[in-house]
């Protein structure tokens, strides 16, 4: 048997190896740093790192060769394993931004008083005596930045892996980290170990079915590369059932990753379970790539047999809307709130992915679904960090106040806090001048254009539901009595460092922005292209 | 049924803006920088700010005006023109841009947005000035003339309906704004709620538009509609409906205006009298494109008009709060206006003509109602009021005009415009024509007896009231809008509105009615008169008691209680949905975690879960993950082996 040496494209791959590396460079400094200086180097390597890759994918993005027929740019490297194109370095472009962000939140000490949000010592039991010692010396982990970083690079790889296992590999490389990262609250250990807990536990089976469907995928077609499936797909070479029951395993994993129903059940608790800097990060990250992986492997894989897979996605796709939205509805914690709005977001994003059709059916110019569900992301991810990002300046003795009825009246006390916050929630609900109406109405055409218009129905219908729980927030913010007797204990605004506020001041400025012009943008996502084959 | 078109259906084919056109965009502009100056300024604005919020919309009636001789002096073809403030969305051959587009429609919508605006921005000055949040009323006021102002301009549905949620928003803040009242933000709260039904039409509407013609632009849609198939425009049409209706407070989506009430008088008037609540009739007129090819459409017009015309007028006869009467004859009014949108080209320009004098009479008598409340300590029940013609006698004089001009006394400008109106509906069908004068002798029952229980009869108030005129301040926009009630059917002279809007909306075929205009025009005002002879039998021959009678016919229960527009809604949306919200939870939280651990569901009651730590088990979670991939893989098998 021959043995070809394998080649990497270094020249396209480098922003990846820059993140990978600089987590490893991360977990170098742990050991050999002293304490004192972990938290500064920490930081400055993740920020130098993300803009490092950051630059890199733009340098990689302007070369990008054109292929055939010129739908796809890119080329396929790493022995077929990685895909670098048009749509991959968008992907890595929003999440290394989003990204940053993270970093950001990541690293704000003010608001805890000089610490990070993170535990002392997360080995130590809560309540015992090895806890107080840590918290009393100040301690705090500075691990989450390699960790954080471990994450970043499994999300970039995820929507660039092109056969099924570099997919799995990426899966685990997102998720490992995000589960221990969830466990590292400092204030109210108990639920952030439980809520990590559960998405370990649930993550894994769900990874087990993903690794099983692609085994299943294995056995109908032979291949892992989605070029090859595609092929076996569209010559009907093997056998179908073995071809039907892989690609519904293989979604289940996607689809818990994304946080559709019935898959959804761990968000609201690890949502509000973690610390908030991780779900600002993980709420973005995560599903920008799960979705990114999704498409490739919806579109490239089982592109030509798209007819088995859209109905149950129609299924799926009403169904999470529905239970995002009206479950919303009756949730008194704001964390949770978001996090059920976020499921709804993925019932909404779902009705895109809905709107694939071919090059030939589209007109000239008609926004492809691709581009509608990339610029949904885009506009989702600003707003979901801006929102929780404000959500951990809102504070009480106990930390922050996530329940609604601390939140009465902050309209009238800190006006300027909750007026962001009502402007972040109005996008996401999709008011016309916001990010979100454009997003939602990009993402609602391409599925009633591809004729899915049952779901485009149940899509604003539910949009219209989710409205209520939006603005039930903004009522309570402003026009609620914030009279202490009245409502009890309420929560105030502390004072965020320049790291919180300019995260959250990208997101506003971005939210505005995307709304009021978003041509520039959708442009970009109108570049990006197809996916190479 | 309807479709006639001798002429053909106008396209939108507009010019660009130049000269004068070009500070179309400031009109639109001035009050949103007013709003904008007045909620960013904060208390530094308290002094002055009435004064800029009045300003503003004043000027932009300035522009509109000079607009408007300008456009008179211009040919017909050269009617409509467009400005292009910049691209909103542009990819590759979609192009959504923010434009605005001038035209005899628009025109109109201009002078009565921004003159009757005005006018109630002066109103407002003497009404609102003992309020410690007056800046703000006028900033929200501000807001929603420049929202409203959008919605007529823009020249393509998603700028329209970018206005449309803004009036929504205005609306709802304005209803809402005295919040220490429960009943006001409660009010805000179903007005927003019944809204969102019109919106979903609305939004469903416009991404159709976008996926049949690959745009929302008035002037793409109105040249390609023909090509479209008739039961695509059929649906798009009913979706419009579905929008207008919302916010036309028409039927089924109606019971929003009554409780709308509970906001200032001054927002009673502009918003919910003059121009929020006719923009669905706009929004019909202006596609007339779509609803002349889609007769269907236009039956299901005409019929929720018909509905809503009995049905508000029923609630008018009941009510003894003048501001509700006002209300349900405002629903009522509106129902003749979208009757005349649903009658097709040979009514549109009836509907628009009976809108600007609706527009002066009713906010004129819904001023005139904040005068009479301003001079008896803010009571709004006439079984309270009665002889208040002797204390107020501007108010008086000016609400009579009013009042003979919506009743539809000769001369006065809503004869002209509903006797159209109902000649129309005669020549289109008897029976439609039929209704429509039965509404008209109605109206004349009910807005007499609003005028003998609080302008005439015996006083009946109590002593420590001191009814009293208002302000002049509050009296000159009284004295000017009775002015134009009076003269307001000086448009129709010369036939010269139905020729002012043919550039928009066509001219239809006329059909010959059964009888001779004169004789239909006489018989609608002897039902008129008989209405308003019935009205001065029953109410002003007797005393009427301070407090209702409760032993009524049931006619009257069911008219008291709004025809149970509520009780109807509740049981057929509301109590549903909190079932599904209530079912959904349950499934979510009990039958999985019942299931699995065996046990029964009810150990779980909602409050034990909620004392948990978190609501659930990893086992439950695991066990709907499970349950989700088998449902997933055997939904994949059952629907491609089958």
């Amino acid at each position: 048997m021959d043995f070809t040496k394998p080649t990497i494209e270094y020249a396209d791959l480098w922003p990846l190896l820059v993140v990978f590396g600089v987590a490893c460079a991360g977990v170098v400094v742990e050991a050999f740093v002293p304490r004192a200086l972990r938290f500064v180097v920490q930081t400055l390597l993740a920020v130098a790192g993300i803009l490092a890759a950051l630059l890199g994918t733009i340098l990689v993005a302007r070369d990008l060769d054109v292929l055939g027929d010129g739908a796809a740019r890119g080329t396929v490297d790493a022995m077929g394993t990685i895909a670098v194109d048009g749509p991959t370095v968008f992907f890595w472009g929003i999440l290394l931004v989003f990204g940053l962000g993270g970093a950001l939140l990541f690293a704000e000490r003010r608001l805890e008083g000089g610490v990070s949000t993170f535990a002392g010592q997360a080995a130590a039991l809560p309540g015992t005596e090895a806890e107080r010692q840590a918290s009393t010396r100040g301690l705090e982990h500075t691990e989450v930045y390699p960790l954080m970083m471990f994450a970043l690079g499994g999300m970039m790889l995820f929507p660039a892996a092109n056969d099924l296992l570099t997919l799995f590999v990426a899966l685990e490389v997102l998720s490992l980290p995000l589960y221990l990262l969830c466990g590292l609250a400092r204030r109210r250990r108990l639920l952030s170990q439980e809520a990590a807990l559960k998405y370990f536990l649930l993550g894994a089976f769900s990874s087990a079915f993903f690794l099983y469907g692609a085994a299943l995928i294995y056995g109908f077609s032979g291949a892992m590369g989605f070029a090859q499936i595609n092929e076996a797909v569209r010559d009907d070479i093997g056998n179908q059932t073995l071809l039907l029951i892989g690609l519904g395993m293989l979604s289940v994993g996607l689809l818990f990753k994304v946080g559709a129903a019935p898959f959804h059940s761990w968000t609201p608790d690890v949502y509000q379970g973690a610390p908030t800097a991780v779900t600002a990060f993980m709420a973005a990250g995560t599903k920008i790539a799960a979705f990114g992986a999704m498409l490739r492997l919806y579109y490239v894989a089982f592109g030509a047999d798209r007819w088995s897979w859209q109905p149950m996605l129609w299924v799926i796709a009403i169904l999470t809307m529905l239970v995002g939205a009206v479950l919303a509805i009756v949730q008194t914690d704001m964390k949770r709130m978001l996090a059920y709005s976020s499921v709804a977001h993925t019932g909404f994003l779902l009705t895109g992915v809905l709107g694939v059709q071919q090059a030939s059916e589209l007109a000239d110019g008609e926004v492809t679904s691709l581009q509608a569900v990339l610029f949904y992301l885009v506009t989702y991810g600003f707003s979901i960090i801006g929102a929780f990002a404000l959500v951990t300046l809102v504070r009480d003795a106990g930390g922050e106040a996530t329940q609604f009825a601390r939140w009465r009246g902050l309209g009238r006390r800190s006006p300027v806090v909750a007026g962001i916050f009502a402007f972040f929630l109005l996008s996401m609900a999709g008011i016309p001048l916001t990010a979100g109406f454009v997003g939602k109405w990009a993402v609602f055409t391409v599925a009633l254009a591809a004729g899915a218009w049952p779901v485009v129905i149940a899509a604003v219908a539910c949009s219209i539901i989710a409205v209520f729980f939006y603005v039930r927030v903004i009522l309570l913010m402003f026009f609620d009595d914030d009279d202490v007797a009245v409502s009890g204990e309420v929560a105030s605004v502390t004072k965020p460092s320049v790291l919180t506020s300019a995260t959250i001041l990208v997101g506003v400025a971005a939210t505005l922005v995307l709304g009021v012009v978003p041509g520039p943008v959708l442009d970009l996502a109108a570049n990006a292209g197809q996916f190479v084959r | 049924m309807y479709a006639f078109n001798e002429g053909a259906i106008p396209v939108v084919a507009p010019t660009d803006a130049d000269g004068i056109y070009s500070l179309l965009w400031l009109i639109v502009a001035l009050p949103l920088a007013g709003a904008a100056i007045l909620l960013i300024g904060g208390r530094f604005t308290d002094k002055w700010g009435h004064l800029l919020g009045t300003l503003m919309p004043i000027g932009s009636f300035g522009i509109s005006l000079a607009l408007f001789v300008d456009l008179l002096g211009r040919d017909e073809g050269q009617r409509q023109i467009t400005q292009h403030l910049y691209s909103w969305i542009q990819v590759g051959g979609l192009d959504v841009g923010a434009d605005l587009l001038y035209d005899p429609l628009s025109a109109l919508f201009l002078l009565l947005i921004t003159g009757v605006g005005s006018l109630i921005h002066v109103y407002s000055i003497g009404y609102m000035s003992h309020d410690p949040r007056r800046r703000r009323f006028f900033a929200y006021l501000n807001l929603f003339v420049a929202a409203m102002l959008t919605l007529v301009l823009a020249e393509n549905y998603l700028g329209l309906f970018l206005g449309w949620e803004g009036v929504g928003l205005a609306s709802y803040l304005l209803i809402g704004f005295w919040q220490h009242k429960p009943s006001a933000a409660a009010a805000a709260k179903k007005a927003f709620v019944i809204n969102r039904v019109g919106d979903m039409g609305m939004s469903t509407a416009i991404m159709m538009f976008f996926v049949t013609f690959g745009s929302t632009s008035f002037t793409v849609i109105s040249e390609n509609a023909a090509g479209a198939s008739e039961t695509k425009l059929t649906i798009l049409g009913l979706l419009l409906l579905l929008g207008a209706c919302a916010k036309s407070a028409q039927f089924p989506l109606q019971a929003w205006l009554l409780d709308a009430m509970e906001g200032p008088t001054p927002v009673s008037a502009l918003i919910h009298a003059a121009t929020m609540v006719t923009a669905g009739v706009y929004l019909i007129v202006r596609s007339n494109f779509i609803f002349e090819l889609a007769p269907d459409a236009q039956t299901a017009v005409v019929v929720v008009a018909l509905i809503s015309i009995l049905w508000g007028a029923a609630i008018g006869c009941a009510k003894d709060d003048i501001k509700k009467g006002l209300a349900g004859s405002t629903m009522s009014q509106i129902g003749y206006m979208m009757l005349g949108a649903g009658l097709g080209a040979a009514g549109y320009a009836f509907a628009i003509f009976h809108l600007l004098t609706h527009g002066f009479f009713k906010a004129n008598m819904f001023l005139g109602a904040g005068s009479v409340m301003h001079g008896m300590n803010d009571d709004v029940d006439m079984r309270h009021y009665g002889a208040l013609r002797k204390m107020m006698p501007v108010t008086f004089l000016t609400f009579a005009m009013g009042y003979l001009a919506i009743i539809g006394f000769p001369g006065f400008s809503g004869f002209w415009s509903k006797d159209k109106i109902i000649e129309t509906a005669l020549a289109d069908n008897w029976l439609v024509g039929i209704c429509a004068l039965l509404g008209a002798g109605i109206t004349g029952f009910y807005m007499t007896r609003m005028m003998l229980m609080t302008f005439l009869g015996e006083k009946r108030w109590e002593k420590d009231v001191h009814p009293h005129e208002s302000p002049s301040v509050m009296t000159i926009p009284l004295m000017v809008l009775a002015a134009l009630s009076v003269l307001g059917g000086v448009m129709l002279a010369g036939d010269w509105i139905q020729d002012f809007l043919a550039p928009v909306v066509g001219t239809g075929a006329h059909e010959d009615p059964p009888l001779p205009a004169l004789a239909i025009t006489t018989i609608a005002v002897l039902v008129v008169a008989s209405g308003v002879a019935l009205a001065f039998v029953l109410f002003g021959k007797r005393d009427i008691p301070r407090t209702a009678p409760q032993d009524v016919s049931f006619v009257t229960r069911a008219a008291r209680a709004e025809l149970y527009g509520n009780q109807i809604n509740d049981g057929l949306v509301v109590t549903p949905t909190r079932h599904l919200v209530g079912g959904l939870l349950a499934v979510d939280k009990h039958v999985v975690d019942g299931t699995f651990t065996g046990g029964p569901i009810a150990i779980g009651s909602l409050g034990a879960v909620a004392r948990r730590a978190q609501n659930g088990f990893v086992r439950t979670y695991a066990l709907s993950l499970l349950g989700g991939a088998l449902l997933v893989v055997l939904a994949l098998l059952a629907v491609n082996l089958a």
